[in-house]
């Protein structure tokens, strides 16, 4: 292996998507229920940003005003410096596994978003996006017949392969089993370093948040602020026993409350 | 899982074939001891299917039945498909025709039967719109049902991936409603097979439906009265068989939860 190399502070990055001022409030029987409070945050061109916070705190909202999916109560969300008014395929929302779609086999859900192109391009893409992911032998298989963590990954392949600039993933291996959630982990950070998207993942997992990201944004219960946002210095590969990495993991720890001990 | 093994390939033919046989002696036996001289027993059913058979009306009948109910059936399926998909996008239509067709949903097609001959007189169109009213409900419904069920998950993909509104519909809301239309779609078929029969007591002069009115009236001739009605028995199944097969297409059989 090589050397793991000394992070250099991510220099002057363009800013990809800003979160300015953001609140989102839902109204429900004439109650005002507030979800998200003043969230500022910026995250850089390719920059992988964790999401971190208590279930039910506002994350998914957060994600979702992102998206394009609902507009904030005030303030506005920015990509590239224009504000966000609906979904896009050059940001790309993945849900749990449950967003692909059972009509269509493994080869047409990754290439659902693709039918503007002529097939000579299309199909390459598909057969590229099917390696990437290592779905190889199961082009016409139906999701029904894949196991979570192939859809996990199919649902991956089909954002990936209308080449979004940005993927907003949501708790996307919270419902996987823990070795096959490790394994997901490794494939998703090999796939980001070689297509350098902007990442932005929300989990409520902190181990899994330290693993992955260059800064972890912590965020409080409802409704939700930003609590703090931790820059992880550690190069990939990780090693999860050294002791920044169980250092930056406690102070998260800390952060929410929770004393590291059962 | 159950724990039943499952079973063997002979005994899934033997036991209905037994209970078929022992129904069979059941009614032949019941006609012998209580010495009916109208019901038939199943030796003379058989004998009056077979001269059916020979004058060459069977099959005239049948066609004419077929006919009626795939020209009801038909634009039941070509109107009510349509306009279910478009009410379940636009629930606020939607909310506008609803108490309407549920007042005229639970009608029976046979109460329609002095309208239906009104607007198309005694003849084939009577029988058609007849069915087609059995039909169209039923398949609005499952339109609309299916439409509404689709999990906010697989709109908001399909929004995420540009589409626009129709080709929403066409790519997502469609396919992932395709299940549940499916089974509209099977029922108003059943229930087209029902009252095909019934109009063609009324309206018509040919077909099953008539086969057995007509064998009645000109010399209650029962054994044929019983040969149509086991007949329409067996095309209804075979009716039925035949659509069931659709549902194991792969696109859709993600819909129906069998058992793996």
């Amino acid at each position: 292996m090589a050397q793991a190399q000394p992070i250099v502070a991510p220099a002057v990055v363009r800013t990809k998507l800003s979160v300015d001022r953001v609140s989102v409030a839902f109204e429900r029987d004439g109650k005002r229920t507030e979800v998200l409070r003043d969230i500022d945050l910026e995250v850089g061109d390719g920059e992988f940003v964790c999401l971190l916070g208590p279930s039910g705190c506002g994350k998914t909202t957060l994600l979702n005003a992102m998206a394009g999916f609902l507009s904030p109560s005030s303030g506005a969300i920015r990509v590239d410096g224009e504000t966000v008014r609906g979904p896009d395929p050059r940001r790309i929302f993945v849900f749990q596994e449950r967003g692909v779609f059972p009509w269509l086999t493994v080869e047409g859900n990754i290439g659902f978003g693709l039918s503007k192109l002529p097939k000579t391009e299309r199909d390459p893409r598909i057969a590229h996006y099917i390696r990437m992911v290592g779905l190889q032998g199961f082009e016409k298989t139906y999701p029904q017949e894949l196991s979570g963590g192939m859809k996990q990954r199919l649902e991956v392949a089909r954002a990936l392969a209308v080449n979004p600039d940005m993927l907003l993933l949501d708790e996307p291996f919270g419902a996987l089993d823990s070795i096959t959630r490790l394994g997901l982990r490794a494939e998703l950070l090999r796939i980001w370093e070689a297509e350098r998207k902007t990442i932005i993942f929300v989990t409520h997992d902190i181990d899994e948040a330290v693993q992955l990201a260059d800064r972890v944004v912590v965020m409080s219960a409802r409704p939700a602020r930003i609590q703090e946002i931790v820059t992880i210095d550690i190069a990939h590969p990780r090693d999860i026993s050294s002791p920044r990495y169980l250092d930056l993991r406690d102070g998260i720890f800390q952060q929410i409350g929770l004393a590291h001990k059962l | 899982m159950n724990g039943f093994s499952q079973p063997a390939r002979w005994e899934r033919f033997f036991w209905p074939m037994l209970a078929s046989a022992l129904l069979l002696a059941l009614w032949h036996y019941s006609v012998r001891w209580s010495g009916t001289r109208v019901f038939p027993s199943p030796v003379e059913v058989e004998k009056g299917m077979a001269e059916l058979l020979r004058h060459h009306v069977l099959w005239g009948d049948i066609v004419d039945s077929l006919r009626r109910v795939a020209l009801g059936y038909g634009a039941a399926v070509l109107i009510g498909v349509p306009l279910g998909l478009t009410l379940g996008w636009y629930p606020a239509a939607n909310q506008v025709v609803n108490p309407v067709m549920q007042i005229l949903r639970p009608i029976s097609p046979i109460a329609w039967i002095p309208v239906a001959i009104i607007f198309f007189g005694i003849g084939d169109g009577a029988a058609v719109f007849l069915i087609f009213l059995g039909a169209f409900f039923p398949i609005v419904v499952a339109c609309i049902n299916g439409v509404a069920n689709v999990p906010s998950v697989y709109r908001r993909a399909g929004r995420n991936f540009g589409l626009t509104p129709p080709q929403l519909l066409a790519k997502v809301l469609f396919p992932a409603a395709l299940p549940q239309i499916l089974v509209g779609l099977r029922i108003a078929l059943g229930i087209a097979w029902l009252v095909v029969v019934a109009a063609e007591m009324i309206a018509v002069d040919s077909g099953l439906g008539f086969l057995v009115i007509d064998s009645r009236n000109s010399g209650k001739r029962y054994d044929l009265v019983v040969a149509a009605i086991l007949l329409i028995g067996v095309i209804g199944l075979a009716l039925d068989v035949a659509f069931r097969r659709l549902e194991k297409l792969r696109s859709v059989r993600w819909g129906f939860r069998l058992e793996s």
